[in-house]
């Protein structure tokens, strides 16, 4: 059945090529773990993407119930996670995600640091890694304040602080990221969200591209 | 078809494998994301208290409205919304408590709202008739009769519940 509609669609639109371009490439033997099992180090990026998409997916459900609002969104949080269906497990997902990203892209960063693998001719794959770096972080600090309750509050405040502190400009960063010179409200929490939601997501999937791009046109690094 | 017959190669048996094992993945984190979503249709319908509305003894044959307040509960967000009833005893002595809200499209209705049509309901939105009864006019846009309230009496007392379409309640 599912054959058949895919060779139907093939006759017309001659689809193969199109993923067989991206699905068929040989694995070198020096980064698969069923030769030697030390190529394991080679998985953390493909991990790192892996629960970036379960991110991605667990977030896109999170906003069904979630609220960006000072009135309505630690309520809001606390519906999804205590009356609806599965609210503990989805949301769980996305809080343990985060660390998770975190962790494997750190792992993925020490393998190709201690391998060498960011030298010539793979040095602007290295940019864009240290780009998709700052952006993860972005999207953990900016994501931390969102259920608005006193942890978020006061680690956003810090972290606000801490964007202060940058010479000549920081008072100004620090009021375009909060929305207001004063307050951490209405204001910063929404801006926080459009950030988490829209920007930085836009962003780490273009640099995302980049990263896979680059990867393919240059193929891995070679054996130590 | 004999084993012999039908061999699976290795290729089509790590396709098996590997489909298996993806989908077994995929649907360990879509399931619970999925339910999430659907809570909504899958939750139990939440009764509705019965509210206090009006003294028994000023229940005439002339409907009148009776305006109340119901809690409601959406999601994290209580209130109370305002309801009203047209409230009048049928020929039987039964109580009979409307909905004002039309059954076309949802506009409020007004007894002896048109001189034309005495001793009817009337809806200004699209000239929409209805007999005291709550049935609606032949031949003007309502379709079917207005809705009506669940009720009960304690202590001289009527309590409504919520409007059914007529034949449920």
């Amino acid at each position: 059945m599912l054959n058949k509609i895919y060779n139907w669609i093939d006759e017309r639109l001659d689809i193969t090529p199109l993923w067989r371009d991206i699905a068929d490439h040989e694995v070198p033997e020096h980064v698969n773990p069923a030769h030697h099992f030390s190529a394991f180090v080679y998985c953390f990026g493909g991990l790192t993407f892996f629960v970036t998409v379960i991110q991605i997916l667990s977030g896109m459900f999170l906003t069904m119930y979630y609220v960006p609002d000072i009135k309505n969104a630690w309520e809001s949080v606390y519906y999804l996670q205590n009356e609806v269906a599965f609210g503990q497990i989805v949301r769980g997902m996305h809080h343990w995600g985060a660390s998770l990203v975190i962790v494997m892209m750190f792992l993925h960063t020490l393998r190709v640091f201690f391998q060498g693998a960011y030298k010539k001719p793979r040095e602007l794959n290295w940019i864009v890694g240290v780009l998709i770096f700052m952006v993860m972080m972005g999207l953990g600090f900016t994501g931390y304040l969102l259920p608005w309750d006193m942890k978020a509050l006061f680690a956003t405040k810090v972290g606000l602080q801490i964007a202060e502190a940058t010479p000549i400009i920081g008072p100004a960063i620090k009021t375009l990221l909060a929305g207001h010179p004063e307050i951490v409200g209405a204001q910063t929490l929404t801006r926080f969200f459009a950030i988490h939601v829209f920007f930085l997501p836009a962003a780490l999937l273009g640099l995302m591209a980049a990263h896979f791009l680059m990867i393919r046109k240059q193929g891995i690094s070679g054996p130590l | 078809m004999s084993e012999k017959k039908h061999r699976v190669s290795r290729r089509q048996f790590l396709n098996y494998t590997l489909t298996g094992v993806g989908g077994f993945m995929a649907a360990g984190i879509l399931s619970p994301m999925v339910r999430f979503a659907l809570d909504p249709i899958l939750k139990e319908e939440t009764g509705q208290d019965m509210v206090a509305v009006a003294q028994v003894k000023d229940i005439t044959t002339e409907p009148q409205r009776f305006d109340f307040k119901v809690k409601v509960k959406d999601a994290w967000y209580e209130s109370e919304e305002p309801r009203s009833a047209w409230v009048f005893k049928d020929e039987n002595g039964d109580i009979v408590a409307l909905s004002p809200i039309c059954t076309h499209l949802g506009c409020t209705v007004n007894w002896n709202g048109d001189k034309n049509n005495p001793n009817r309901f009337f809806c200004p939105c699209h000239y929409g008739l209805y007999e005291k009864d709550g049935t609606n006019v032949p031949n003007t846009p309502p379709t079917s009769p207005l809705h009506r309230y669940e009720y009960e009496i304690k202590d001289g007392t009527l309590y409504l519940g919520k409007a059914k379409p007529r034949g449920e309640a």
